[in-house]
């Protein structure tokens, strides 16, 4: 037999992505030729999807682009393949952390998940008073991986020092920014990771209740969780005297209903409650008064897959923190999952310390665009984010680096824009957004934006161009000013950038057209 | 609609309700649980979660309509939702989600055609569903073909 013959198991990803385009067919046509299919999460290489893996001698061999009637050729070994899919440039390259396990295990078995270091953390953080747990997360850096990167240790010490009968965990798996999808990932490939890391929180904030909030748009990764929930429950990860420590911690999964704005926390702790999602002033901060009243530690999902592995011992027996805050720069400490969305031929998960440029992203793993034609800009940090120009990709992606250049790391989303990009359409779809998605608390997000609708109608119409690009900035101005939250707040960013980098694109317009609209 | 259907609606309402009185903030999971059962949710309905979770009717109303998904009219036959986000848009989502409107009768009888803001499936797009199922890089060929089934 060749050594490329298969030997055990086919894997097939599961992940929303693959399914999206056949996946599940594929599994379906593997099964009906005798073959034992894994669904696993995907290695996040999503131009190479459906990503069929086989076991054979040498390793794990990748498949790419698999349908059903390639299904005799691959179990042949006759198949053109990527080779072992673990020595892949595009995974060995990467720094993968809060990915090691996607796409590698299989998401519904906790047997799988212990065997590659699941359940360490937790059981090493419960044999520590939670103080020691939160110093711990403390020393490693962690900043919070939804977009503001607050410390999440000093969030989690505010929790564990307040006084409450009752204290909660949350996470926020409102993942709505577009250009996103790691948390999806990540929950669909490798759930036990996430339980595990709010069980982690819960024993060091001191609650026994947790939720997670996840958008109703994944349902893919709402089955993956409670599925994982369950089977934890039954093996004694969750629910009364957890492992036999004593803490006992309930979590439950609560599914949004279509609203982005619920992924700002205090708009999502309001839905949470069973409110309408308007955005709460600050004081006081959710850590002191979060869920029904209580301190609650809301974290992303993100943040909290990386404490299962801040917390555990390092091969060679160091602490994990450590190993953490050892990568990264400056003030960034620890991975960025950056995910490459968009006009991009190699779309899909980069994990890597922070400090790497946007152009290796963008060009280097991204491939440059699908369409072939020139990048002109990627927007970078969601809907909320800047249009960084092309001339403008050395940029190193850290917190620290973007700001200064007037842009923002958010999410770590990065959508990526070809030549035909129409940047004026791009600013007015970043006003009706808001418009759409505004809870409606503060006048200049709710009416605003709807003002800014209209006012980017009249440029692009070519009506007193010059006079209306002057209001335009001062109404965001007044945006940027005068919002509660980052939704009115921030939407002048995609704005204002577009503007500065791509002027051209607001002048009056020639009758002929001189690109495809958007 | 007959007197005994409106009964067992509200019944069935009731049953939902009372299930989860016991959750906290059980509001949204009962929106959720009777938009799967019965497909949108009537101002009866309304009434009757509001009844059994001692809230207002009026705090009830707008949470409903806040949320995208609260749906308070009959669904259609079949349904299309087009992502029109920004990474949708750089592969051309935008064209696609005016074309395919325009023409949602094409499709099939009663169809409709709503946009939503981003499924997680950016580096495959355009990305839409059918019927609540996920695809990824559509096109208009590709819309014809996966709804054959429709017509």
């Amino acid at each position: 037999m060749a050594l490329t013959a298969p030997t055990g198991q086919v894997f097939v990803p599961g992940d929303a992505a693959a399914v999206s385009v056949g996946a599940d067919e594929v599994a379906a046509a593997f099964e009906a030729a005798g073959s034992h299919v894994v669904r696993n999460g995907s290695r996040g290489m999503l131009w190479l999807e459906p990503l069929v893996e086989v076991e054979t001698g040498a390793g794990r061999v990748g498949y790419p682009q698999v349908t059903p009637d390639d299904v005799a050729a691959v179990l042949a070994g006759g198949a053109t393949g990527i080779g072992v899919v673990d020595e892949h440039p595009w995974l060995t390259s990467q720094r993968r952390v809060s990915f090691a396990r996607v796409g590698v295990v299989d998401p519904a078995s906790v047997a799988d998940y212990e065997a590659h270091g699941g359940w360490a953390g937790l059981r090493r953080a419960l044999s520590l008073s939670p103080a020691a747990v939160v110093q711990e997360v403390i020393d490693s850096g962690l900043r919070g991986r939804g977009g503001a990167g607050f410390p999440a240790g000093i969030k989690w010490q505010t929790v564990l020092d307040a006084a409450s009968d009752l204290k909660f965990v949350a996470c926020n798996f409102d993942e709505g920014d577009s250009g996103t999808f790691a948390d999806r990932m990540v929950v669909e490939g490798d759930p036990f990771t996430l339980i595990e890391g709010m069980t982690i929180t819960a024993h060091a904030v001191g609650a026994s209740e947790g939720y997670v909030y996840v958008r109703s748009e994944y349902p893919h990764a709402v089955a993956a969780l409670r599925r994982a929930i369950d089977a934890a429950y039954t093996h004694g990860f969750l629910g009364q005297d957890v492992l036999g420590s004593g803490l006992t911690f309930d979590l439950h999964v609560r599914v949004g209903a279509g609203a982005y704005i619920c992924g700002e926390e205090s708009s999502m702790l309001e839905s949470l409650e069973g409110r309408r999602g308007e955005v709460r002033a600050k004081p006081p901060i959710p850590a002191i008064k979060g869920l029904w009243g209580r301190p609650t530690a809301v974290n992303n999902v993100l943040t909290l897959c990386a404490v299962p592995m801040i917390l555990s011992n390092t091969a060679d027996g160091g602490p994990g923190w450590q190993r953490y805050a050892e990568l990264g720069t400056g003030r960034s400490r620890g991975t960025q999952v950056f995910q490459l969305a968009g006009n991009v031929k190699q779309g899909g998960i980069v994990e890597l310390p922070f400090g790497v440029s946007l152009r290796e992203l963008v060009e280097g793993y991204g491939g440059g665009t699908l369409s072939g034609r020139p990048v002109r800009a990627a927007q970078v940090g969601g809907p909320l984010g800047a249009y960084v120009p092309a001339a403008g990709f050395d940029v190193p992606m850290d917190y620290e680096a973007l700001a200064e250049s007037g842009a923002m790391l958010g999410h770590g989303g990065i959508v990526v824009f070809d030549e035909t990009v129409d940047m004026a359409r791009m600013a007015r779809f970043a006003m009706e957004f808001c418009s759409i998605e505004s809870c409606g608390k503060c006048t200049p997000c709710r009416v605003g934006s709807t003002r800014g609708v209209e006012t980017i109608d009249r440029i692009i119409a070519g009506q007193d161009v010059a006079a209306n690009l002057v209001l335009l900035d001062d109404l965001c101005e007044t945006m940027t000013k005068g919002s509660l939250c980052a939704m009115g707040g921030l939407t002048p960013m995609p704005v204002q950038s577009a503007i500065k980098h791509f002027p051209e694109d607001f002048e009056p317009q020639e009758t002929e057209s001189s690109g495809a609209p958007v | 609609m007959t007197t005994a259907s409106t009964t067992d609606r509200v019944a069935l309402v009731r049953a939902i309700s009372a299930q989860h009185l016991a959750d906290r903030g059980p509001l949204m999971p009962v929106l959720h649980e009777v938009m799967e059962e019965l497909g949108h949710i009537a101002r009866q309905d309304i009434e009757t979660i509001a009844d059994v979770l001692n809230l207002s009717v009026a705090e009830v109303h707008g949470v409903v309509s806040f949320y995208h998904d609260f749906r308070t009219v009959a669904p259609p036959t079949h349904s299309v939702a087009l992502c029109r986000a920004e990474a949708c848009q750089s592969v051309g989502a935008e064209a696609l989600y005016d074309d395919t409107r325009a023409r949602a009768d094409s499709l099939g009888a009663g169809v409709e055609v709503t946009e939503v803001f981003c499924l997680g499936n950016c580096a495959l797009g355009p990305s839409g569903t059918l019927d609540g199922r996920l695809h990824g890089r559509l096109s208009a060929e590709r819309l014809d073909a996966l709804t054959e089934g429709w017509r």
